[in-house]
């Protein structure tokens, strides 16, 4: 589905005569390779260049070194720019700042309007896509009077319109509180299992990555980590390092551990953690 | 320096058919260097009652005394109780707007009419109370990073000297070193200078974390109010209203379920990790 | 206050004004605006009157709703019925206080101005009230589509009124939202002489224009992302083409207009009903 090869990305800084004053690499020689239908969650903190990344599976970037495949299609090849963006789908971190309808059911019909889908087809697709994310009966909404949650699940909806074969969700839920976070990643994982698609969560919340199938973790553009969330979430000291966190089962686990409990490495939930508690209680 | 709220109700658009009654009789004591956790789902009214505090939003009916002082009084200087209480809205790093770091966080010191060198040693103090270091001093604040911009913000209310912080949502949209860091400065800040925080939060772990006192707001009123194991008891209440209780309490819920000993009121992971071994090692 | 302008948001109902095709709302506004101009005496403006009631009516937007958006203008309304009240000279003087004087001519000019004025805001809060901004677009694409063959961007500058009009409720919350900010910093916004009060905006205006640019730029991104590439091969989700009621609505509005010029002439030629 997408793969990278040394991918790389250069921020260029511009001085007033448009010369290159300075550099910054926010993506160093990424190697990717994303199977479809998986749930694969890219972990990493502010400023480690999981959102860079992120960009360029859409094309909105082109690496400055190596290649990205979407598909098979280059992303540097500018004539299959729409095929790209119509087959990988984005959802942006500012809920706000990515409907461009006034009208529930118009922002959704926006994607198929731009890749030039009949009028009939739209609104099929709209329909379709808005109970997909479970917000059919607010489409003759307003936005603005929908919370963070709600236009979130509007932008997928939006997404899930153009038909793509996966969707980057880049921090979809650091502006939300609780409940709709919840709402997006439930929403996310059900177009996961039953539409089969492929989704990529950039996050920071690490009780979100916790039921993904693959996950990469990137520090100064590297991917410094990858594997999946047992293996991950088990290395505590080495993701604090990284200036991230573990979930809270997984940190009491790590530190009943540190007290000399024989508990095993990789426990994700609360539900893991009682049982395994508990079978310790009987054996003593 | 404590504040207290009596019967405040405070209705928007009065009279039209948008009437929304945002706050309900609100009655509240907040005593002096108090670390208080104000939870609530959004638009539960929390935000406006920070505001009322601070004097933004005046309410509809009943008072508030700052210090004794009822802060609706005719002679009542509003300016006054805004230094006191120091409000740090949501996303603070919206509100920088100078050409250095310094001279914005001189802008609070300055209007309360510092003189220049008065204002830039408050300045200073706040900007090292947040942990950013004299280097920072001259940059611009929008060529840095999200968690230093916040924290630059944040440096900009502190250096009104204030009694009281609040702080709406400070670690939002931050990673989960950058949200620790953010509140450790603040839980030392609250021990070192003595004054009073009311921490306005969504992550429970948060507020189990580092609070004395949780007050949870539902539909304009004051559903609790207490320390953080009393509040959590309530884990079930808690949920239907869109909340929740830290991972911790379930984990107690869950062992005690299943028939162990356990004391279900810690909330921490430390307090967690000493109930556990306690009942393992206990018969 | 800020909350107050409802110029350009819409309402949403169930109405034969909300069902119009937007071009045929679009033409009404400006035959409206236009039969403001040319309406004669108290005949002209009775004729506006019945049919602006009948189209609010017809609207289901509460009257109280679409006056709010008037409170806007009020400063500028108050200083047309001054200037008008004591500028213009005329026949009969029915007031004078040293220089000061009201004349008869400077009284119906100053009211039949105001009722214009409100009229006119009353009349355009219809359209955006009852039109979605991107109804509105379309239609405004559509009208001027002919100046595409003269390169008038047509379909850009449709869009990017559609876009300030989605934005202008978000800008608003957030002035509101950054003002109370600075406000609790010790900031001023109220006291002081002219060059006081300037200089205090700064402190709004800075970090208002780069959140604006800063939307601007996610926002172009986002759209972007979802395979924006201007007007062309860009199909519509809802495609205009006139129905019945809207030709109906045509005749109407023509009809209405053609009263209005009949009775204009009628006032100035027979100088009827004139005050």
């Amino acid at each position: 589905m997408i793969r990278a090869e040394k991918l790389t990305y250069d921020y260029e800084r511009l001085d007033e005569e448009g010369n290159v004053e300075s550099k910054k690499r926010a993506v160093d020689h990424v190697d990717l390779h994303i199977r479809p239908g998986k749930f694969i969650a890219i972990l990493g903190h502010n400023g480690s260049g999981k959102s860079t990344l992120a960009k360029h599976i859409n094309a909105i970037l082109t690496p400055t070194e190596g290649t990205l495949w979407v598909d098979g299609m280059d992303t540097k090849e500018e004539d299959k720019l729409w095929d790209i963006r119509q087959d990988a789908g984005m959802v942006f971190q500012n809920p706000d700042n990515q409907i461009i309808g006034t009208i529930v059911e118009e922002d959704v019909g926006f994607g198929p309007e731009n890749l030039g889908v009949p009028t009939d087809e739209i609104w099929r697709r709209v329909e379709e896509s808005l109970d997909a994310v479970g917000m059919l009966k607010y489409r003759h909404h307003s936005p603005n009077k929908l919370s963070g949650g709600q236009k979130q699940r509007v932008a997928i909806a939006g997404v899930m319109a153009m038909h793509p074969r996966c969707i980057v969700l880049d921090e979809p839920t650091a502006m939300l509180d609780p409940v709709g976070r919840k709402s997006v990643i439930r929403t996310a994982q059900k177009l996961n299992r039953e539409e089969g698609i492929t989704i990529i969560l950039i996050t920071h919340y690490m009780e979100e990555v916790v039921e993904a199938d693959h996950v990469f973790v990137m520090d100064e553009g590297k991917v410094v980590m990858q594997g999946n969330p047992k293996e991950i979430f088990s290395q505590v000291e080495a993701l604090k390092k990284l200036r991230l966190d573990v979930p809270q089962a997984t940190l009491l686990a790590y530190e009943l551990q540190k007290r000399g409990l024989p508990l095993p490495d990789g426990i994700l939930s609360i539900e893991e953690l009682v049982d395994e508690l508990c079978q310790l209680k009987s054996k003593m | 320096m404590s504040i207290k709220v009596e019967n405040v109700n405070y209705t928007y658009a009065e009279g039209t058919a948008y009437e929304i009654h945002a706050l309900k009789d609100i009655n509240l004591e907040i005593p002096d260097g108090q670390f208080i956790g104000l939870i609530g789902h959004t638009g539960s009214g929390k935000s406006t009652l920070v505001q009322h505090l601070n004097g933004l939003v005046k309410a509809t009916s009943g008072k508030i005394y700052f210090n004794g002082k009822n802060i609706y009084g005719e002679k009542y200087s509003m300016k006054e109780l805004r230094s006191q209480v120091g409000l740090v809205f949501q996303y603070p790093e919206h509100q920088l707007f100078e050409i250095n770091v310094l001279s914005d966080v001189c802008f609070g010191p300055r209007n309360l009419g510092c003189s220049q060198e008065e204002a830039e040693k408050k300045a200073r103090e706040a900007l090292r109370m947040v942990g950013m270091g004299e280097e920072y001093e001259k940059r611009s604040p929008f060529e840095l990073s999200g968690g230093q911009k916040r924290r630059v913000a944040i440096a900009g209310v502190l250096a009104m000297d204030p009694q009281v912080l609040i702080l709406d949502e400070p670690t939002a949209g931050l990673d989960p070193k950058g949200r620790d860091e953010i509140l450790d400065q603040i839980e030392l800040l609250q021990k070192e200078r003595g004054i009073t925080v009311v921490l306005v939060s969504h992550s429970m772990e948060d507020v189990a974390r580092y609070v004395d006192r949780i007050i949870v707001m539902n539909h304009g009123e004051v559903r609790f109010d207490g320390a953080p194991g009393e509040v959590f008891r309530h884990y079930r209440e808690l949920e239907e209203i869109g909340l929740a209780a830290p991972q911790m309490t379930y984990l107690m819920q869950g062992l005690k379920d299943r028939g162990a000993d356990i004391d279900t009121d810690v909330t921490t992971i430390e307090e967690a990790a000493d109930a556990v071994m306690h009942w393992l090692k206990s018969e | 206050m800020i909350r107050d302008i409802t110029l350009g948001q819409y309402y949403p109902a169930k109405s034969t004004i909300h069902q119009l095709d937007p071009r045929v709302k679009l033409v009404t506004t400006v035959v409206f605006i236009i039969s403001l101009f040319i309406a004669k005496g108290i005949l002209g403006y009775a004729i506006a009157t019945v049919f602006l009631a009948m189209v609010i009516r017809m609207s289901k937007v509460p009257f109280g709703y679409m006056t709010k958006g008037l409170k806007a203008i009020l400063m500028i309304l108050m200083l047309t019925v001054i200037f008008n009240l004591f500028l213009i000279d005329g026949d009969i003087v029915l007031w004078r206080f040293g220089f000061l004087r009201i004349t008869d001519k400077g009284l119906r000019t100053a009211v039949f101005m105001a009722i214009r004025l409100i009229y006119l805001i009353l009349g355009s809060s219809i359209m955006t009230l009852t039109t979605t901004p991107n109804d509105l677009t379309d239609g405004l694409e559509k009208l001027l589509g002919p100046l595409k063959k003269l390169h008038v961007p047509v379909h850009e500058i449709a869009m990017m009124m559609s876009i300030a009009l989605r934005f202008i409720p978000i800008l608003l919350e957030e002035t509101d939202k950054i003002m109370k900010a600075q406000i609790a910093r010790g900031a001023d916004f109220e006291t002081g002489n002219l060059i006081q009060k300037a200089k205090a905006m700064v402190p709004l205006l800075v970090p208002l224009f780069i959140s604006a640019f800063r939307r601007a730029n996610d926002l172009a991104m986002a759209m972007e992302a979802r395979c924006y590439h201007g007007g062309d091969g860009r199909t519509k989700m809802k495609p205009l083409h006139y129905e019945h009621r809207d030709r109906v609505a045509y005749v109407v509005v023509w009809g209405y207009f053609l009263v209005m010029a009949v009775s204009a002439w009628a006032v100035s030629f027979y100088g009827i009903m004139m005050l």
